[in-house]
């Protein structure tokens, strides 16, 4: 839709461009980064439903990899932008129902357009009997636990009660969850792990951790880097069927002579370990899909889990799908950990594809259910292209949502309340309802007190930080 | 060659005078009300835009040609801080992420050392890697590599050779 007239904050001399976005990850943030650099006349609010932002930099990344997170850095930076602001501890449109809450179609009136990169709160569930059974957990939810998410502090976990523990999935989180229950407890001390995780991680009897996937060695989704690592485990041996997978690896070679990544990948998985016997253990399997969680008489805790063994069947190793066998194998286990990938939640307002579970959009711009691009609406981050990859793929994927959005601007396309080209307030145009609900934001320097006292917590513990894992802890500091 | 760059719109820069050689654990024990947070590398002291005996030369994704002066042990880091160049560095040179990949010409990545294990790993994430790619923060100035031209991949998908955007529908 063509506008006659360019659009007001197109000249540097007119009201400046508003951008709401929704969730301060590496999405929210990266694409704020970019745009603050193509966009001189533009004004960003970020806002967090926690009054702490950096999303999964925090608690996503594992405690034992801080230089991953050294990306705050690059946030800090954007936050100090005058046209940058953060909003935590502000909740928009849930599906929790609160009057705390503000809706899509409420912030849409203060703002040129909106960013959802509000990433992916769930994960995908396998789907078999006594899957919710005591021990059955979601590898997301140990992260979380023992990241200091809000609300998971209570989490429990039969850490002391068994020796071996399953994890399905094998992407990096799986690697992640299983170098946690494998690491010397020493090790962890140093870390920002949470206080209370490092204590039931200290008590806990877990030798043995088997990290399990459907199909073969060529289809693991783990990358170079964390298998290596978990290859030089400390006094940890590596156990797996290295008969098979070096056969799958030869059979492939053609294949793999073309693709260096998986090429030196499978080169470090054939390597393997130069310990293969030590009190502690973790093995890579291959080839299993679990059919069912077997619990004890009672059916109130997990005892082991029950696979279908696969075959592969396909036209090359990317294009694989497994295919069960009818033959069954049986794990005894005490902990089960489903890492077999996140979900997104649809927000109300904004279209929502549930069979990928994301938002339909084009370069970041948000199309409705026909196909057509919704004005003013964007996505970034896990959210727009779903739950995968590493921080500088989402940052790449920021970088495009924020180029698309710098394209519309500067090509005066249509954005939200096209017919009012009135100065539009942003947050500011909400104080009434933070008022009313009795929503108090927390702005970025807010955020540097409550960080000043986690890294004096921290110091006292010899750690990093020692994060507030109650919102109401955080909310204390800045009374 | 021009140091300006071709956009003007670029956020206010972070005064170097507040940055410091601060560890990431360090970093609690500078008070200040809202922490301008140090940067946990910071390139080299001392040095000045302009010092030198090598030259450098960057051609950023839009095409524009950058050179600029470097000294011994520079990296690529070092530089895009020193003057300002757009390479991003995520991690902070710590081997944790591949933000800052560059391409080189054939006969001066023949020039390096093998990459590390290490590196490697992070180049098998990089966006458009080549035969001749290489992390910007494990390259080090040296008199082999002086005239060296390091290019920076298009970070985005939707960016054309000729740099215009694809029509949306």
């Amino acid at each position: 839709m063509l506008r006659s007239s360019i659009r007001a904050y197109s000249s540097a001399t007119s009201r400046p461009f508003r951008l709401a976005v929704i969730g301060s990850g590496p999405a929210g943030f990266y694409t704020s980064h970019r745009l603050l650099k193509e966009v001189t006349n533009v004004k960003i609010d970020v806002y967090d439903s926690l009054p702490v932002p950096h999303g999964l930099v925090r608690f996503g990344v594992a405690p034992d990899h801080p230089e991953v997170k050294n990306v705050m850095t690059t946030f800090d930076k954007v936050a100090e932008d005058d046209r940058f602001r953060f909003l935590g501890n502000v909740t928009i449109g849930s599906s929790l129902k609160s009057s705390k809450n503000i809706s899509v179609q409420e912030l849409k009136k203060h703002y040129d357009a909106i960013l959802f990169s509000y990433g992916a709160s769930e994960d995908r569930h396998l789907g078999i009997p006594n899957e919710n059974v005591y021990g059955v957990e979601s590898a997301r939810a140990f992260v979380a636990w023992y990241n200091g998410l809000p609300q998971f502090e209570n989490l429990k976990l039969p850490l002391d009660q068994t020796d071996t523990a399953v994890v399905i999935g094998q992407g990096n989180v799986a690697l992640d969850v299983a170098r946690v229950l494998l690491s010397p407890i020493d090790t962890l001390r140093k870390t920002d792990i949470t206080e209370y995780a490092l204590e039931a991680l200290s008590k806990s009897k877990i030798r043995h951790v088997h990290v399990v996937g459907r199909r073969g060695p060529l289809q693991a989704a783990f990358t170079s880097k964390e298998l290596r690592e978990q290859m030089n485990l400390p006094n940890v041996a590596y156990k797996a069927d290295k008969d098979w997978i070096k056969s799958e690896i030869d059979a492939a070679q053609p294949f793999l002579s073309k693709r260096r990544p998986l090429k030196r990948m499978m080169g470090i998985l054939e390597k393997g370990s130069a310990i293969t016997s030590a009190d502690r253990s973790w093995s890579l399997e291959f080839l299993r899909s679990p059919t069912e969680i077997l619990t004890d008489t009672n059916q109130t805790k997990v005892r082991g889990i029950r696979y279908e063994l696969n075959r592969l069947e396909g036209p090359s190793p990317l294009e694989t799908k497994a295919v069960g066998t009818g033959e069954l194998e049986d794990r005894e286990c005490g902990l089960v950990l489903r890492s077999i990938g996140y979900k997104s939640l649809p927000m109300d307002g904004v279209p929502f594809d549930a069979r990928q579970g994301r938002v339909p959009n084009s370069y970041g711009k948000i199309l409705d259910s026909e196909g057509q691009e919704v004005p003013g609406m964007y996505t970034a981050g896990w959210l727009k292209r779903g739950p995968t990859g590493v921080i500088v793929s989402t940052m790449t994927d920021a970088y495009e949502t924020a180029d698309t959005i710098a394209q519309d601007i500067k090509e005066s396309r249509a954005m939200l309340n096209d017919n009012d080209d009135s100065d539009k307030k942003g947050a500011d145009g909400l104080e009434d309802i933070f008022k009313s609900r009795d929503i108090r934001p927390v702005s970025y320097a807010d955020w540097k007190r409550i960080e000043a006292a986690e890294f004096a917590a921290g110091e006292k513990l010899g750690k990093p930080r020692e994060k507030f894992v109650k919102v109401e802890d955080m909310l204390a500091v800045l009374q | 060659m021009s140091l300006l760059r071709l956009f003007t719109s670029k956020a206010p820069a972070v005064s170097s005078a507040l940055r410091s050689n601060i560890t990431h654990q360090q970093k609690h024990l500078v008070r200040r009300p809202f922490s301008i947070a140090p940067a946990l590398w910071h390139g080299k002291e001392g040095v000045a835009k302009g010092d030198g005996p090598y030259t450098v030369n960057f051609i950023m994704p839009d095409g524009e040609k950058i050179s600029v002066k470097a000294v011994e042990g520079d990296t690529m880091l070092d530089l895009a801080q020193r003057y300002d160049i757009d390479l991003e560095c995520a991690c902070e040179g710590s081997l944790a992420c591949s933000t800052c990949h560059v391409i080189l010409e054939p006969e001066y990545f023949d020039k390096m050392e093998e990459p590390s294990d290490e590196e490697n790993d992070m180049l098998d994430l990089a966006f458009g890697l080549t035969e001749t790619s290489r992390l910007g923060c494990q390259i080090e100035m040296n008199e082999e590599l002086d005239g060296l031209t390091v290019r920076l991949p298009s970070a985005t998908r939707n960016m054309r050779v000729d740099g215009s955007k694809p029509v949306h529908h």
